[in-house]
């Protein structure tokens, strides 16, 4: 049932973190347009062993439902593609055309070190959350969760920016490499619940610092994360960290 | 043999009693304590977090390259707590009662029971880490219904439960991190369990990166390692989730209880073509809204197959809501083993709506333009709306409440979900089957335990939605931070063994000659070349229906595969570098050992129950039929050898509830 489409890809390829990639041309014959683009990377990757004479490509995935945020190929210049709120995982061949030439690279950040070909390491972020990214709650201290009515706005917002998928592309898309979409998603989060409310000072000012601390970049508001996140996490999340982060400044004794 | 350790006394105090009665570990020898946690799921983030909290020592390993990226993270629909905020009569009991009662009678009373009592602090616990639920106007938390029961108690976040509270035991995860107390090791696989004199001291993990071999000493292991569905290799599971830890320990002396217990989800996006590397689920959650139907006459099916009918065409009385038809109690809200099996039945009988004849409709039209549109309707004060009108009024509703779940639809099909019905049909999507464990989560290796999906003990023979979160974050939370207990009071003066101890070295060195005997194979074919050969004789013969024949034909042909694969398989690359197809093909060698395991226990069960129906054994209308003389037990598997097992039985007791044959008519 496969399809008619055939695909060119020039395609990153790097032993290690150490060792120089190169772009590599592929060509990938009977494309369905029903494929995901990790479906035709599959039926590349069985070529490729079967033949022998190149290596598989390796890649990072696991859920393939746009929910886990290990996907993360840089395509014809863009993180996740052309399409508008969409993970590489979710974006299907449907959305190119036959004789298509695709450039596919890994995400490009000096905080993200490539491991192998398209798979990068973005354990700064896990480190970030460390500093700050949570509530100091041990477990089994916890009250009657509907003890603390939360204004439904409220919730729906805080959920919103909790929908990051910590993928890394707004960081991929920015010029500077700047986190800081993916670093206000979560401290709007818990900005926006009541819960969050004690440790909301010393919250933004370690995430921030532990953020500079990774090499990420400064943020100089062109966008472009927002615009290729695919959750669409929203610009008002930056604009809230720096209202938090400024409040927090004058109201600490840290500077 | 098998001794599960319930407490004494009367169901409702056997926890609250245990709990004030289980040994302690004082503060000063925890931080002595080693505990390695496999696995960063709703199971293994909540226990770390946890344990750490209390000041053991943790390791945490995971293959992803974030903890954040367990499977977990992928689940949409809900998570169930006998709150009882909707004042609908729901009760710690009830939950206990809907619990057994969906699993079809073949779960541990005891184990349920505690369940059902640590739902609420789950909620409570959650809400304080910063979850998000989904609240009313009044800000107080909103529920919705899941299937298998009369009451609201689903706790959700839009269609990505699983995601946020994932993300909320992952922050108490991280913030141990941070503060020294947890070590966490991501990218790392753990391929063996190291046993020394007949306790389990720790694992031998990969570093996926380097592809090093390590050794990691711990004063218990607890394996929070998932299901094992992808065995199937078509199935709703993340690509990476698999069996690998579970059938490790198990090689090591762990029992395998009830393998052939499997969850078929009735809502999964029908398969599209032979490129298909996974299957994507529809929340349970639709089936709130979404009424299943398939046309009543053969040839409008055929019609609609053949593109000559649209569905939206077909008049009110040329459809069969077959559910409704035939459960009008639960309609569309029956179990999903049942809902599952319907829809089977309705495409074999030559009914189904796809190209392929394996798809029923997940209709919205009526409750978008009636239910919801009406109310909207009426607060809007519109009076005499028009029928376009109604339907705009409630596609809003219906677009707040699954917005994402259409999305999803709408990109993976190209067909949108507002304008026309959904298709779907059965997939693989979870394994109540698991690794033995008893009341205290341990399995049959002292000091290894299993927590979450990766062990057999809440559900029986059928899972009911909502269910499997409640039960990871009930065993990592508030369960194994107490019975860990039992098993460390007495070994508090055990000092770390050396790592070059040599059942360490021996474990290390099996794990690299496995490794190096599967890149010197050098055969013809991919890895996933076999992996779908055994998935498809699984789904055939040990999925939504078996008999004798086919079980009996698999075994043989599971048997031949595994000859095939260790002659045959291309694993290109090396064991000292990043190489994700070595890390699949040891996967998909222990899939293919567990899969004769699967279709021997199910060949062993001659009885229907839950997700384990075989032909044989039906009542007239096509239910499953128990055997409760025989069968009312646990089929718990000891390894010896290869394709050689034996069998133990843990029988179930029941003496709180009525066993009766399941109706949801
Ligand atoms: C699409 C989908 C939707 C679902 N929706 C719901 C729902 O709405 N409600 C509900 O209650 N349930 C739902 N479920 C079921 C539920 O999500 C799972 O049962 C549950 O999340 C399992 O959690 P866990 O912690 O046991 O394991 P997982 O979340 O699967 O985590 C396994 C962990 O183990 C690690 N691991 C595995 N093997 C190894 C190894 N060898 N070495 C090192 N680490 C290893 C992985 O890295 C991972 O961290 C859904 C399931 C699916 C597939
Ligand atoms: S903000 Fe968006 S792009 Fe950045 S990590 Fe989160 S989901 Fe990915
Ligand atoms: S693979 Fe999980 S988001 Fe793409």
């Amino acid at each position: 049932m496969s399809g008619n489409m055939n695909i060119n890809l020039k395609v990153w390829r790097q032993k290690n973190e150490k060792s120089q990639g190169k772009l590599v041309d592929y060509k990938v014959e009977g494309v369905s347009p029903d494929m995901s683009f990790l479906e035709m990377f599959d039926v590349l990757n069985d070529k490729l062993i079967r033949d022998g004479k190149d290596e598989p490509i390796a890649f990072d995935h696991d859920c393939r439902e746009g929910i886990c945020g290990m996907c993360s190929m840089y395509i014809n210049g863009r993180p996740h593609g052309p399409n508008q709120g969409v993970t590489t995982c979710q974006l299907h061949m449907r959305s190119f055309k036959d004789g298509d030439t695709i450039v596919v690279e890994p995400w490009r950040a000096a905080a993200f070190p490539v491991v192998k070909d398209l798979a990068v390491n973005r354990s700064a972020f896990d480190r970030i959350i460390s500093a700050g990214g949570f509530i100091s709650v041990n477990t089994g201290n916890a009250q009657d969760a509907n003890s603390l009515p939360i204004p439904k706005d409220n919730a729906d917002e805080a959920f919103a920016a909790a929908a990051c998928i910590g993928c890394g592309a707004c960081v991929a898309a920015c010029k500077n490499s700047s986190a800081m979409l993916f670093v206000s998603a979560k401290v709007s989060q818990l900005a926006l619940l009541p819960q969050g409310n004690p440790e909301r000072n010393s919250r933004v000012l370690d995430m921030v610092a532990q953020m500079d601390a990774e090499g990420f970049g400064a943020c100089t508001n062109t966008g472009a994360c927002s615009a290729e996140c695919p959750k669409e996490i929203s610009l008002t999340n930056i604009a809230r960290l720096n209202r938090e982060y400024f409040g927090a400044q004058l109201s600490s004794n840290r500077t | 043999m098998l001794d599960s350790k319930i407490p004494q006394g009367p169901i409702e105090s056997k926890w609250t009693n245990y709990k004030s009665s289980v040994p302690l570990v004082n503060p000063a020898n925890k931080r002595s304590l080693e505990i390695l946690v496999v696995g960063s799921g709703l199971a293994g983030a909540s226990a770390a977090a946890s344990l750490a909290e209390l000041g053991y020592k943790v390791k945490v390993f995971c293959f992803q390259d974030s903890p954040r990226r367990a499977h977990s993270i992928a689940a949409q629909g809900g998570i169930n707590a006998a709150k009882n905020y909707q004042n609908d009569g729901d009760s710690v009991y009830r939950l206990f009662y809907d619990t057994i009662k969906g699993g079809d009678y073949r779960s541990r009373e005891a184990n349920v029971h505690r369940l059902a009592e640590v739902s609420g602090n789950i909620i409570d616990q959650s809400v304080a880490s910063g979850v998000p639920f989904a609240r009313e106007y009044g800000g107080l938390l909103s529920n919705r219904s899941f299937g298998g029961t009369q009451v609201q108690r689903t706790f959700y976040a839009a269609g990505q439960t699983g995601q946020q509270l994932l993300l909320g035991a992952y922050s108490g995860l991280q913030r141990q991190v941070g503060l020294g107390n947890v070590q966490l090791l991501a990218r790392h696989e753990m391929l063996d369990v190291v046993n020394i004199d007949g306790k389990c001291r720790g694992i031998i993990a990969r570093d996926l990166v380097s592809g090093k071999l390590e050794r990691h000493f711990g004063h218990a292991v607890l394996l929070c390692t998932g299901g094992y569905g992808n065995v199937f290799f078509l199935s709703t599971n993340a690509m990476g989730s698999n069996v690998t830890a579970a059938w490790k320990a198990h090689k090591k002396g762990a029992f395998f209880a009830n393998p052939c217990y499997t969850q078929i989800h009735p809502t999964c996006i029908p398969v599209s073509g032979d490129h298909q590397s996974k299957l994507t689920l529809m929340s349970e959650s639709l089936r709130n809204d979404g009424r299943i139907w398939v046309p009543k006459s053969k040839e409008n099916a055929e019609a609609i197959r053949n593109g000559k009918l649209n569905p939206n065409d077909l008049k009110e009385e040329d459809r069969d809501y077959y559910l409704e038809r035939r459960y009008p109690a639960f309609g569309n809200l029956v179990p999903r083993d049942v809902a599952s099996r319907a829809a089977k039945e309705r495409c074999d009988a030559g009914y189904g709506v796809n190209k392929t004849g394996e798809a029923v409709y997940l209709d919205f039209a009526f409750n978008m333009k009636y239910k919801y549109g009406k109310q909207e309707a009426t607060k809007k004060n519109i009076t005499n709306p028009t029928e376009e009108q109604l339907t705009a009024l409630g596609q809003d509703v219906i677009k707040e409440k699954y917005g994402n779940l259409f999305d999803m639809y709408k990109q993976i099909t190209g067909v949108d979900p507002y304008k026309n019905p959904m298709m779907i049909y059965p997939a693989v999507h979870y394994t109540m089957g698991g690794l033995w464990v008893d009341y205290n989560l341990m399995t049959t290796i002292p000091g290894l335990y299993a927590l979450g999906e990766a062990n057999f003990s809440d559900h029986g023979a059928n899972r009911l939605g909502a269910s499997a979160l409640m039960q990871g974050l009930a065993d990592g939370y508030f369960v194994i931070p107490y019975t860990i207990g039992a098993h460390l009071a007495n070994e508090i003066s055990v000092k770390p063994i050396s790592t070059d101890h040599e059942a360490f070295v021996t474990a290390e060195k099996e794990v690299s000659e496995r490794l190096a005997k599967l890149l010197a194979i050098k055969g013809t074919k991919p890895v996933d070349y076999f992996h779908r050969r055994i998935g498809k004789i699984i789904w055939d013969k040990c999925g939504m229906a078996r008999n004798v024949e086919g079980l009996t034909w698999a075994i043989a042909e599971i048997q031949k595969i595994r000859e095939e694969f260790w002659s045959d398989v291309r694993v290109t690359g090396d064991a000292n570098e990043f190489n994700p197809e070595l890390e699949k093909a040891g996967r998909v060698a222990d899939f293919i050992e567990l899969g004769e395991l699967m279709c021997k226990d199910a060949l062993e069960r001659n009885e229907s129950c839950g997700g384990h129906f075989r032909e044989e054994f039906q009542t007239e209308e096509g239910e499953a039929l128990r055997d409760d003389e025989n069968f009312k037990n646990v089929a718990a598997w000891q390894y010896n050898n290869i394709g050689d097992w034996t069998k133990h039985q843990e029988d179930l007791v029941y003496e709180n509830i009525k066993i009766a044959q399941r109706s949801y008519k």
